[in-house]
């Protein structure tokens, strides 16, 4: 029996160590003096109902929210925005982080692309604007109408286009999701300086300290990101 | 300092300075002693030498009886007695699991296809919100995972409980009881995701209100390993029992912290849902396994493991390292470069335990290898624990910052996560299943054929989708970290390797199909009789009592029969 408590007591024991270094550890560093920052807006009713869809339909098995390091890949020169810290999800939950690119980085995709009608149109069918694209068509997010009202009907080159005297406008979750996307820019400097190297040149584009230069280098060192060596 | 470095440093320490304390004492306590002697109590006195394969034709059976030759030592037959009556007693329960586990493998298969073919034919059956990419996904992987692979890891870990402990399984009602509140807790779940209810967070997409069924399912299951244990007439206990206690413990902390996901936001719950996944897969599914490898292998040849001494050196430090290496799935990602680096290191120490049971299991099947090309449910198991060592090897390398930079975020790692759960576990259970059905149902599997079949289709398909996929991965990540190259090229070049996919897992599924089809044939006793299913290859009768010289009838035997056969020669 000793044996039997020895193996239940030992692999306990090691599982909460590995927690502790895994989960609590991290959690306090990361929750303790950081704050939202002032530019990120919490999401509005309508971007939570949308981040809903998101993850309803599944979105983040081929898209990513985490740009990277320049140093590491060239994230930033696709336009994808600078590496993302962890007060850029300080709203998430759940995270969205994602494990898989077949389709680009999204956390900056409301400041990369804009236009609501090309979201709309994407959304209906990828292909129309972006050939080539393998991304899965959302048809059920919208309706083909006959009379349009004060509805916007979507753009779409002739093969996507409905039958003559339709519209295809969308539903109220299209909008809602729409709307989500739009409200993804972390396009606001960082407020930790993410660094590799703290002797190495900043790589990346932060706003330049108030201060004489030789106050401690704030959280820098304390949070140094996890970047690339 | 950094206060987690800090701590990190200090527990390194003490942890450091405990073990070797342990190891002090454990080598004054002679506790490292006993190995010859453990690594034999899976035997009937006698016993080894004998080479045993439930699955093999009468033709196998001669063949594997030249590979191997039996001592002179008569067989101890009041223990084989008593191990049918252990058999029996597992039966209903083993049987609930393991069949639950094979319905789900089929509907994970059609859920695989379906997804792998909609990555490359985008707009088929597009406008189906049920059927969309990013519910059938995330479907497949709770189905295989949950469904397929846990159940039919805890179906043999039933089997394996009276048998380890040498005495009946105690509560099996628990454990069939739960079998079926697990089933109705997954169903609720698939169709949760299905429906758009995803919780969004990956390896734990079913929302929490299902996975309570789970836990009280897996909570059932456990309950007759503690009764049994209780009452178990080993002093020994044998390594599969270590790694199964351990999965039964590791299983509920890691599911039930994993559920708690709403008290964490952002990185925070990034980091913890990492910590769950790879959890899942280290802690949970790969004991399972390991548990069923440890026990057939040395079953099936005939002979004692290896080192036992080097099975205690891997159960300790998988559990030491492998708990510590979720976070390579944020390598590059905005969470501390201490942890990543934490789990990075554990990803490489992997290599030890990995490297002691690769020594264990291959170092036992290498003087018997013929063996693999003759015995069915050999090939199986030999071909798991090879694919465990390529896929933990495999994994280790992956975390390095150098290599996690081109194939994190690519079909590459996708590759890798089947390389251990299908090559490495799936063809374990496939192994286990086709020992452990015809003892339970005391019906032999009807066509030899179809065991060949479905291991060339698997195998086939599986290489197949392995290495375009891991090629196309590859490939693609190199793409997407050259500046000059547009992201969509990055995606349009996997195409043609994200079609193969869809070619190999074709082939996987019909393997299935052909296997689940046997499966169901053997439980409901159909198919043409080949023979009693036989104990162990001799040449003569070893099960019967005396004076019994032909197979009797195996519906008027205890244990349903499983009687040993060769009652011909």
């Amino acid at each position: 029996m000793t044996r039997v408590l020895g193996i239940i007591g030992g692999v306990g024991m090691i599982l909460l160590y590995a927690t502790l270094m895994l989960v609590v550890m991290p959690t306090i560093q990361l929750r303790t003096g950081e704050d939202p920052p002032e530019a990120l807006e919490p999401y509005t009713e309508s971007q939570l109902a949308g981040r809903q869809h998101y993850i309803s339909l599944g979105c983040v098995y081929c898209h990513s929210q985490q740009p990277r390091d320049p140093s590491q890949a060239p994230d930033m020169a696709r336009g994808w925005g600078r590496p993302s810290v962890p007060s850029d999800y300080s709203y998430d939950n759940p995270h969205l982080l994602g494990t898989m690119r077949t389709g680009p980085d999204l956390l900056n995709i409301g400041a990369r692309q804009p236009s609501v009608d090309w979201h709309m149109a994407h959304l209906y069918q990828p292909r129309a604007v972006s050939p080539g694209s393998i991304m899965a068509p959302y048809p059920f997010l919208f309706r083909e109408v006959e009379y349009l009202g004060d509805r916007r009907a979507l753009t779409l080159p002739p093969e996507y286009a409905p039958r003559d005297g339709t519209y295809i406008v969308p539903t109220q979750r299209a909008t809602e999701l729409v709307d989500y996307l739009l409200s993804l820019d972390r396009t606001y400097p960082a407020e930790e300086l993410p660094v590799a190297d703290p002797d190495a040149e900043p790589e990346v584009p932060v706003e330049p300290t108030a201060g004489t230069g030789d106050e401690e280098p704030r959280a820098a060192a304390d949070m140094a990101m996890e970047r690339t060596r | 300092m950094n206060t987690a470095i800090a701590f990190l440093l200090s527990m390194t320490f003490l942890i450091s300075i405990g073990g070797l304390f342990l190891m002090v004492w454990g080598l004054a306590n002679d506790q490292w002693g006993d190995g010859v002697a453990a690594s034999k109590s899976i035997f009937a006195e006698g016993e080894v030498g004998r080479v045993e394969d439930p699955a093999a034709t009468p033709q196998q059976r001669e063949d594997l009886r030249e590979e191997k030759h039996a001592g002179d030592l008569t067989i101890d037959q009041e223990e084989l007695d008593e191990r049918r009556v252990y058999d029996r007693s597992s039966r209903r329960p083993v049987l609930w699991w393991l069949g639950s586990s094979v319905m789900w493998l089929l509907l994970g298969s059609v859920y695989g296809i379906v997804a792998s073919l909609k990555l490359h034919i985008p707009d088929w059956l597009g406008g189906q919100e049920v059927l969309t990419f990013g519910r059938i996904r995330p479907a497949h992987l709770n189905v295989v995972a949950y469904g397929w692979a846990s159940m039919s890891g805890v179906g043999v870990g039933l089997w394996l409980i009276p048998r380890l402990f040498k005495t009946e399984l105690r509560g099996r009602g628990y454990a069939t009881a739960g079998a079926i509140i697990w089933n109705i807790g997954l169903l609720a779940g698939i169709t949760a995701i299905i429906a758009g209810f995803s919780s969004g967070l990956e390896w734990l997409e079913m929302p929490w209100q299902t996975d309570v069924l789970l836990v009280i399912g897996g909570a059932l299951a456990a309950v007759p390993l503690m009764l049994t244990v209780l009452v178990r007439r080993v002093h020994h206990l044998y390594v599969s029992a270590w790694y199964l206690i351990a999965a039964l413990v590791w299983f509920p902390m890691l599911f039930i912290t994993g559920n708690l996901h709403h008290l964490f936001t952002g990185t925070e719950q990034a980091i913890l849902n990492w910590w769950f996944a790879h959890n899942v897969l280290g802690l949970w599914m790969t004991p399972l396994g390991l548990a069923a490898a440890y026990y057939l292998i040395p079953k099936i040849t005939g002979t004692p493991i290896y080192s036992y001494t080097l099975s205690l050196i891997g159960f300790w430090a998988l559990a030491l390292f492998y708990s510590q290496v979720g976070i390579h799935h944020l390598i590059g990602g905005p969470v501390p470069t201490w942890l990543s680096t934490l789990s990075i290191v554990t990803s490489v120490m992997m290599i030890i335990p990995v490297v002691a049971v690769a020594v264990n299991h291959h170092m036992t099947v290498l003087p018997r290898w013929r063996m693999v090309l003759i015995s069915p449910t050999l090939r199986f198991v030999v071909v798991g624990a090879m694919m465990y060592t390529l896929a933990s090897l495999q994994g280790s390398m992956e975390a390095l910052r150098s290599v996690n930079t081109i194939t994190h975020f690519t079909h590459y790692t996708v590759s890798h996560a089947h390389l251990g759960v299908y090559g490495f576990l799936s063809f374990i259970m496939f192994g286990s299943m086709y020992f452990i059905l015809p003892r339970l149902v005391g019906w032999e599997w009807p066509y030899a054929w179809a065991i060949s079949a479905h291991f060339w289709l698997v195998s086939a398909g599986f290489a197949i989708y392995f290495v375009p996929l891991s090629i196309g991965g590859w490939l693609q990540g190199l793409a997407m970290l050259d500046a000059s190259v547009p992201f969509m090229d990055s995606m349009r070049l996997t195409l043609p390797y994200l079609t193969a996919r869809s070619v190999g897992g074709s082939l996987m599924t019909l393997g299935h199909l052909v296997f689940a089809v046997h499966f169901f044939m053997v439980l409901l006793r159909l198919g043409p009789r080949r023979e009693l299913p036989a104990e162990f290859v001799l040449g003569r009768l070893v099960g019967g009592r005396a004076g019994v010289t032909r197979a009797p009838d195996p519906t008027s035997l205890p244990g349903g029969g499983a009687v040993a056969s060769e009652a011909r020669a």
